[in-house]
């Protein structure tokens, strides 16, 4: 198994099988009266958040305690950081303290590399900047197996805001490696301009993707683009890019809505699609305690034999 | 007023070895069998003979930040790499906007003595972009500056520029500009291209280059001005470039040794060390950046020497500084990059890395390598080969992109008007 997970790149196909069927096997703790292990005790794990993200950390921090590892929550909020202190201080500091994996939310893309320079322990990539955040991709591919039964050939549209989505940017990595056909639509603002590189196809429309989509994925669009001229207004955004009732009954009768969250109800999805049958939202956030315990199970297990 | 000094046996220009001899700080006759009683003599067979180098864009970071660079470890640096000459650039604290300023650093670099440090005017009153500084109070001051330059930062105001051009003409001056359209490249931060996408970092598009290489080329053409391009990085921008030439227009240009030689992939890994503005580009943009040195398209390799301290880099890609080292390394990654491969010889490097800048930055000492000529010269080793080693450097800084990279070459002396600044490969003092 690899030591750090940065990117969904880093998976290969049976190192992200192996992740998804562990976290199937753990799922079934939830529901149990006693949703707890040893595997992990003794060992610690730091939530190293720069970012405010209060479900990511919750769910990494569910996942570490029902392992029973310790678990340290550093925010950047109130902590050396606000006052100045460098990444690598912190790394440092984190390192001195015998931190086993450390979990990073940052702001800047490509912060997970420069720490695990920096760190002995394991890093996970818990979202950088606009790259990756490999660990949502991972429980993404969980809830469309579970709700579709299989992922190769799976037909999966991302549509939104590529250009600044590590979401988009880990679903496409990891779906490609576990054989499924993934298109991303969006307004061409919204695309890298080597996007034609990715393994993946584009278009623009949405009323000719969704026909042929098994799954649709609306990607947030965040608020600091409805100034910089990537679309002109909110509402023709919605117009062209929004999934509302009408537009999610061109999917096929199986197929899904899913969302990672936190969602701008009336501008990329509607409050009756997000409610709907169709939608996996709320299994996400269910499935992402059990494919974050898989992770760090997988990333720590193997030495946590001698602990 | 110098030592008398007696080279043999050296290949001038990479020709035919031949003696040198210098006597009060002009070369006195280049010849075969020369012999002069009392003389101190250099054996320099096999080595390489050219003129002093010449830098158009150097930051020796004094005033201002000095836990960077100074004027006195940065001319050590330069002396190190072959350098006679070095354009020291405006973006100081304060900045070189002022006779008074120029002045200051011109006057460091004579005390520091290692090789001329001829100051760049800013353009605009502290980079500002706003209005013209005092252009024709640092060309009358001792500094004589002739290049000016707001590098950083691009003078993009059209009507700003054309002013600018037309100005330093009643003085004989050039207008070195750094070509960064500034809306285009807001937060930019690499190439734009499969490698932003990839790594999540927004993009620097080359079109952001091109578009006011392009504009700046119209406007020095329409009031008959001098135009220098800076650190051009871009295969579009080699093509405006020449095409411009083609119609006789007063263009310049300088490539780094970084674009000769590096390539965007090496920013997958995130180390800042490679974060640089322009940034690197694409295998295809190295290619015809060597095509134009090579045909004379670019005139000449300026090095964009950037120190930078060890926490400005050691961070976060977003939250680092942008620059290289360059001063040291410079002579050899050209072999590497262009005499290898055969793109250029002995005589061209003279060309491109002394003559051209001399001439461009109104050097007159500079970039001659014959008999009355001030005696400003470099000897080179072609054999060796060996890895860069960023702790060797007489930098204050350590920001190299070439660290542990395998390169031919050595600066084995270099003399500044007759007097060794660097000889067996050391400072001389």
């Amino acid at each position: 198994m690899i030591r750090h997970l940065i990117s969904a790149g880093d998976l290969s196909l049976d190192e992200a099988l192996l992740i998804l069927d562990t976290a199937d096997e753990l799922d079934q703790i939830a529901e149990r009266p006693v949703k707890k292990l040893p595997t992990l005790r003794g060992r610690t794990v730091v939530n190293l958040f720069f970012e405010d993200s209060t479900r990511t950390r919750i769910s990494f921090e569910a996942a570490a305690k029902r392992l029973s590892a310790d678990v340290i929550n550093f925010s950047a909020k109130g902590s050396s950081v606000a006052k100045g202190e460098s990444l690598k201080d912190t790394a440092l500091t984190l390192q001195a303290m015998g931190a086993d994996a450390v979990v990073i939310r940052h702001g800047a893309s490509g912060a997970p590399h420069r720490l695990a320079g920096w760190v002995r322990g394991s890093v996970v990539n818990a979202g950088d900047g606009a790259h990756e955040h490999p660990t949502q991709a991972l429980l993404d591919a969980f809830t469309m197996r579970r709700r579709l039964g299989r992922l190769e050939g799976l037909r999966v549209s991302i549509v939104g805001d590529v250009l600044h989505s590590r979401v988009a940017r880990s679903n496409v990595l990891l779906l490609s490696t576990l054989g499924a056909e993934v298109t991303l639509v969006a307004p061409p603002t919204l695309l890298p301009v080597a996007v034609g590189s990715w393994p993946c196809s584009v278009g623009y429309d949405l009323d000719a993707a969704l026909p042929k989509a098994d799954v649709v994925m609306m990607l947030r669009v965040q608020q600091e683009r409805m100034n910089a001229a990537y679309f002109p207004t909110v509402r023709e955004y919605s117009r062209r890019y929004g999934l509302d009732a009408s537009r999610m009954a061109l999917l096929p009768e199986h197929g899904i809505v899913m969302h990672p969250g936190p969602m701008n109800r009336g501008v990329e999805i509607a409050a009756e699609v997000a409610d709907s049958v169709r939608s996996t939202i709320v299994e996400q956030v269910a499935n992402g305690v059990s494919v974050r315990m898989a992770v760090l199970y997988l990333l720590l297990g193997g030495s946590g034999a001698q602990a | 007023m110098t030592g008398t000094w007696l080279i043999r046996g050296a290949r001038p220009l990479g020709r035919e070895p031949a003696d040198v001899l210098i006597a009060d700080g002009v070369i006195t006759e280049i010849g075969a069998g020369l012999d002069h009683a009392g003389a101190q003599r250099v054996d320099a067979g096999g080595l390489i003979l050219l003129p002093g180098l010449v830098d158009l864009h150097t930051h020796l970071r004094e005033p201002g930040r000095e836990d960077a660079e100074t004027v006195l470890t940065g001319t050590a640096a330069a002396a190190l790499g072959g350098f006679t000459a070095v354009h020291a650039m405006a973006n100081t604290d304060p900045v070189a906007d002022t006779a008074g300023v120029v002045e200051q650093i011109w006057r460091l670099g004579r005390q520091a003595g290692r090789c001329d440090v001829q100051p760049v005017g800013a353009v605009t009153a502290g980079l500002g972009g706003s209005r013209l500084a005092e252009l024709g109070a640092m060309a009358d001051s001792a500094a004589r500056v002739r290049v000016f330059s707001d590098d950083g930062r691009c003078v993009h105001d059209a009507v700003l520029m054309r002013r600018a051009l037309e100005y330093v003409r009643a003085f004989g001056g050039v207008i070195a500009q750094h070509a960064q359209e500034p809306r285009l490249t807001d937060g930019a931060q690499v190439n734009e291209g499969e490698i932003s996408g990839r790594l999540g970092l927004t993009g620097w598009p080359a079109v952001a280059e091109e578009a006011i290489v392009a504009r700046d080329c119209l406007l020095a053409a329409h009031v008959g001005s001098a135009l220098h391009v800076c650190h051009v990085s871009t295969a579009g921008s080699v093509d405006i470039i020449r095409s411009a030439k083609a119609k006789g227009w007063q263009v310049t240009a300088e490539v780094t040794p970084h674009h000769l030689l590096l390539t965007e992939d090496l920013c997958a890994g995130y180390d800042p060390v490679f974060k640089v503005n322009p940034p690197l580009r694409t295998a295809e943009d190295v290619a015809a950046l060597r095509a134009g040195l090579a045909d004379g398209t670019i005139d000449c390799v300026a090095t964009d020497h950037a120190p930078h301290p060890l926490e400005d880099k050691e961070t976060e890609w977003v939250a680092a500084a942008f620059g290289m080292t360059g001063l040291e390394t410079a002579l050899r990654v050209v072999h590497e990059a262009l005499v290898d491969p055969g793109l250029l010889d002995w005589a061209g490097v003279a060309d491109r890395m002394s003559a051209r800048p001399a001439a461009i930055g109104r050097l007159t000492g500079h970039g001659r390598l014959l008999a009355g000529a001030p005696a400003n010269l470099v000897l080179y080793d072609p054999a060796p080969r060996e890895a860069v080693d960023p702790a060797a450097h007489a930098s204050r800084s350590r920001n190299t992109p070439f660290a542990g990279m395998v390169l031919p070459g050595r600066v084995l002396a270099t003399f500044l008007r007759g007097e060794p600044t660097v000889i067996d490969g050391k400072l001389a003092r």
